[in-house]
Order: structure tokens, then sequence, then C-alpha cells
């Protein structure tokens, strides 16, 4: 195997595990973006769609597809419930609270998840959906299908998210409400329901990547969107918070750097790898590879 | 009159510690209790270091555990290898003392390198640095053999005693206090009540923050030397998130801000864990949802920034006895400390 072979087979994994960060990137970045609150219960969304999916598929023993579409309705009506019930309540409130809330959110997931009688803290195996194949790409190159099915589906939900947020009214109306709250509301723009959409739409894509990570990794456990959701966060800030295809790029690039440094023989460190990434990036360009400069305004 | 009045506090405090301790040796409160109460004391110092950077200065820390986990691994390493970085004729007490010290410093620095990049920088990177450095030391710790990997690093002595945990309690209390009436604690309150105005105003935001959080570090550390040595064990299983939460919730129940509160709230809190030891999953969901309540309807806490001193005390108590004693006519007595 030649490094050349050897660096393609690496960039294939990193972008297929890559893909699924980006997308849970996508719901930290876009609620960032409108309300400026990280999110911290992001990675629990994450985690139930994955139990939802797996629910779907050994329970009401549905297709693959299915159980991911079902996974994002159930996790986008969740999304706008917490949105409503936790921090609407909070908008105007001191930062430092609106984050508290934020985990308290993430804890009650994780230890409700544990509390339930048919999630419980083992881990369960997530059944194996589709045949796993290995197709050939050139020598000494391959790629499983349950890998191409992880890519395909996460670009397809990111051309989709293109799509509603630049070629829709309510895409147009989160643009607006991200870049300044009070003038979309005097331009008669929704702002609640706006916000709503948002958490809707990040939870959904939050969904998919949880179960697309349960198929890849066969597990779904209470615990496991506390290190992905930390890794797409970092993405999140790679990228540039707030810019959606940041979210993509900084998902991509966690990705294959975690691969590699796998490849290399340092799985051992390979968590330690995005948390590396993002004291780097707070020092050298905070604002994130997309971000420009933005003065705060008093 | 301002000295008397904290040298007072001070002896109060020394004498309660006392008669407690003598409580304990004579067998008054049990073995049982006597663990306990020392657990509460390591909760108040964890407590009141984080209050330091979330409810002073009004910066978000979820990484208190790790600092914790720095300390108590550091201590570990020193009281049970007598060769290392402490020269082995001093052992015993005076080591565990002296690794306390360092394992506190150890945390400090490590706070200076976490708090550095993500202190400067204003909005919520702190949060999530945190976050991520707590997971992070658990995960290497997971990996790191030297120490025991994931079943943890057993065998310590059990060095920690009431008084042990007690004086660090309260020289935490005391130092966090003086910093916080200091002039540095009074620029710190104004970043956390409007950051660009007090930048503005000529405080160096960064160095502030950076001071706060570095204090907190040094305190969380050594509050993980002593729960080491209390266990007998230091394991990565006992410096979880959770724990982070937890103190987080000392904090926030007593309020964001006030130090009697904490030490308040972490009595309370350190009882209700024994109290719920045997439902583990609800007591989380119980504190998860009172985090969210508390937060919605009192964001700065229970008790607010609001101090409970011993003026407080003086005045209710004047004002129950005057109920039933006839009125006696008498001076307010002077607290100007707060």
């Amino acid at each position: 195997m030649t490094i050349t072979q050897q660096v393609i087979q690496q960039l294939i994994n990193g972008i297929s595990l890559g893909s699924v960060y980006a997308l849970i990137a996508l719901g930290y970045t876009m609620v960032y973006g409108i309300i400026r609150l990280i999110n911290f219960a992001h990675g629990e969304v994450f985690m139930i769609g994955a139990f939802v999916g797996y629910f779907a598929i050994t329970v009401l023993g549905l297709p693959f597809i299915a159980a991911i579409i079902i996974a994002m309705v159930f996790c986008a009506i969740l999304g706008m419930i917490v949105e409503r019930l936790a921090y609407k309540p909070l908008r105007k409130a001191h930062r430092v609270a609106a984050l508290m809330t934020a985990v308290g959110v993430s804890m009650f997931f994780q230890n409700a998840a544990i509390a339930l009688k048919w999630i419980g803290a083992s881990p369960k195996g997530f059944p194996r959906v589709i045949e796993v194949q290995r197709y050939h790409i050139m020598e000494n190159v391959s790629i499983t299908s349950d890998r191409l099915l992880t890519m395909g589906v996460a670009l397809l939900l990111m051309f989709l998210l293109q799509f509603i947020v630049h070629k829709t009214l309510m895409g147009k109306a989160m643009r607006a409400v991200s870049l300044d709250k009070d003038t979309a509301q005097l331009m008669g723009i929704n702002v609640d329901k706006t916000i709503s959409f948002t958490f809707a739409l990040g939870s959904a894509l939050a969904a998919a990547a949880g179960v697309l990570f349960a198929l890849n990794y066969g597990v779904v456990v209470y615990q496991m969107g506390l290190l992905p959701g930390l890794k797409a966060f970092v993405s999140a800030v790679l990228g540039g918070i707030g810019i959606i295809p940041g979210a993509m790029l900084g998902g991509m690039l966690i990705g294959i750097v975690e691969v590699s440094v796998s490849a290399a023989g340092y799985s051992m460190v390979r968590d330690a790898v995005a948390f590396t990434i993002l004291i780097l990036v707070l020092l050298v360009r905070p604002a994130g590879l997309f971000g420009k400069n933005v003065r705060e305004k008093v | 009159m301002k000295r008397f009045q904290s040298l007072l506090q001070i002896l109060i405090a020394v004498g309660i510690g006392l008669f407690l301790q003598v409580l304990i040796n004579n067998g008054m409160i049990n073995p049982y209790y006597a663990h306990v109460m020392t657990n509460m004391c390591i909760f108040i110092t964890a407590a009141v270091s984080l209050n330091l950077i979330n409810g002073i200065c009004g910066q978000f820390s979820l990484g208190h555990a790790g600092f914790m986990a720095v300390g108590g691994y550091t201590a570990a390493i020193i009281t049970k290898n007598t060769s290392l970085f402490v020269p082995a004729m001093i052992s015993g007490q005076p080591r565990f003392f002296l690794a306390t010290l360092i394992g506190g410093i150890v945390a400090a620095f490590i706070g200076l390198l976490v708090g550095l990049p993500s202190l400067r920088l204003r909005g919520d990177y702190l949060a999530i640095t945190t976050l991520g450095f707590g997971e992070i030391i658990r995960i290497l710790l997971l990996n790191w053999q030297f120490v025991g990997g994931a079943s943890g690093y057993f065998g310590l002595k059990k060095y920690t005693n009431f008084t042990w945990a007690y004086i660090l309690a309260i020289i935490t209390i005391v130092i966090i206090r003086n910093f916080i009436q200091s002039s540095h604690g009074r620029a710190c309150i104004s970043i956390r009540e409007d950051e660009i105005a007090a930048e503005t105003m000529g405080v160096p935001t960064t160095r502030y923050k950076v001071i706060a959080f570095v204090i907190a570090a040094f305190f969380a550390g050594t509050a993980g030397s002593m729960m080491g040595h209390v266990n007998r064990m230091v394991s990565p299983a006992s410096f979880t998130f959770m724990l982070s939460i937890e103190i987080l919730l000392m904090v926030v129940l007593g309020g964001l801000g006030s130090i009697s509160g904490s030490v308040g709230a972490a009595i309370f809190l350190t009882f209700a864990n024994e109290a719920l030891r045997r439902f583990r999953a609800f007591r989380m969901i119980l504190y998860s949802l009172m985090m969210i309540v508390i937060m919605i309807f009192r964001p700065k806490g229970l008790l607010g920034t609001k101090e409970i001193s011993l003026h407080d005390i003086n005045k209710t108590m004047t004002g129950i006895l005057t109920k039933f004693k006839r009125p006696v006519k008498k001076d307010n007595p002077v607290e100007t400390s707060e």
C-alpha cells in the first residue's frame, strides 16, 4: 500500500465520519447564529435521534430510510418543545443563565434515558440493517456501503438545508433574524416562529446524524451524544460559528484529522485532537475559517 | 472595628471546627457522619471556588471536575511514590500537605493554559473549552497505565480527615472573600455586570478573568487531592462531568455570587446526596430539573448575590429575642465588611 493510496483511503474514511459531525455542527451553528446560545442539549438530541431510529428498526421493523425520517420528525418536535419550555423564557436573561439551562436540559435527557427501562445505562447493539459490501475504487482503496450511505444521506440533507435557507421564505426569515432580530421583527417577521423552526431544523439534522452514527459504529448508548457533540461544536467554531458552509467544512476537516490521527497509530489520543484544534483556533483565528472579525457593538 | 469583626468571624469558624472535632474524637459524631462532614467541607471548597468564576466573574466554567482530577492525581502520585517530586524524608501528613499544595499548583498551571486562550475572547468559549478539557483529562487518565488506567489509582493512605478538609474550606472562603472585597474583586464584579463598560473604564478584563480562573483552579485541585485521600483512591470515574454538574448546581442553588449561599448549598446537597443514594438516576433527573427551574424563575440563584453575615444573624437573633424580652435600646453593631 503506497502513501497515496493510504492518504486517499483515510480521506474517504475521514469525510464519511466528518459528514456526521457536519450534520450535528449545522444545528449548533444555526442556533448560535440566531439566538447566540450554545445549545448543550444538542448532543442529547443526537442521542435521542439514534434511539428513535433504533426502536423504529427493532420494534416497528421499519426500513432504514423510514427510521431516519421518523427520528428526524420526532427530534424536530422535541427541539421545538425544548426551545419553548426552557430557552424562550430566558431569551432576555443573562448569558450564563441560558447556558446553565442548556446544561440542565442536557443532563435531564441523559439521566432520563438511564432511568427509562427500555433504554437504560448499558449499550445496545444497533442492527445491521444494510448488507455491508466493499467497493474497490482503485487498488487498495475501498469504501464500504454503510459509509457510502452515510455520506450520501448527509450530502443530500446538506443540499436540502442550503435550499431551505436560500430559496424559501422561511430561510429568508432565518437569515434576517440572525442578522438583526429587532429589525427583522419590525419588518413583520414572526421571530418566535423563526427560532422554533431553526431548532426544528437543527434537531432534525442531529437526529439523522445520530442514526447514521449508530449505523456506522453499531451501538447506541445514553452517553453517545457527549463526544460527537463536543467535536461538532469544535467543527462549528473552526468553520466560523453562525456560518452554515463553515460548519460543513469544519465537520469534514475534524473528521479527516481524527481519522488520520487514528491511522497514524495514536487512536488513544484521537478524542483529544478536536480539543487541541479548538485551543489552536481560539488562539490563532477565533472567528474561524470563514468568519469575519466583527466588532462588538454596544 | 472591621478588623475586629473579621477576626471574630475567623475565631468563630475555628471554634466551630474545634467543637466538631472534639465531638468526632469523643465518638459523639459517628465515623459515618464524620465522613459526610469531611465530604461537605471538600464540596464547600469546590463550590466556593467555582462561584468565583461563575458567580463573581460572570464567566461559565464546566470543567471543575477536570481540575479536581488534575490535583487529585498529582497529589496521589506524590503521596504514593515516596521518591517522586518531594524528598523521601518528608513522609506522612507533611508529605500529604505538600502533595495537596503541589496538586493545587499544577491544577492552577493547567488552568492558566486552558483559560488564557478562551478567556481572551468574549462569549461562551470558556464553557466549551472547559467541558472539552474535563473530558480530555478523563480520557487521558483512562489510558495512562502508570496511574492504573480505567480501574483507578488505588492504595492511597487515608490522610484526609475532618480537620484537613475543614481547614481547607476555611482558607478557601477567607481567601476568596478577601479577593472579592479587594479592588481586584471589584474589577471582576464589574466584568460580570458589563464587560464592555468595564473595559472602557480601563479594567484589564482578560487579566482579571484569568487570575480568577487560576485561583479557582488551584482550590479545585486541592479539593481533588482531599477527595482522593478520603476515598483512598482516585479514578477517572470519580471525576466525571456529573461531578462538575453537581458543583455547578451548588453554585446555582446558593446564588451566583454569594459565598455563604454556596456554603449552604454545598452542605445541603451533600446531605441530599447521602439521603438519595439509593435513587441515583432519579437524583440526577431531579437535580437537572432543579437547575432548569431555578434558572428560569431566579436566574441569579436562590440567594442571588446576597451574603448571610454575622450581622444578619445578629439582627434576626435580636429580633427574635426582643419578642420575648422587653425591647432593649442598643446601637447598631458595626458590620461594614459587606
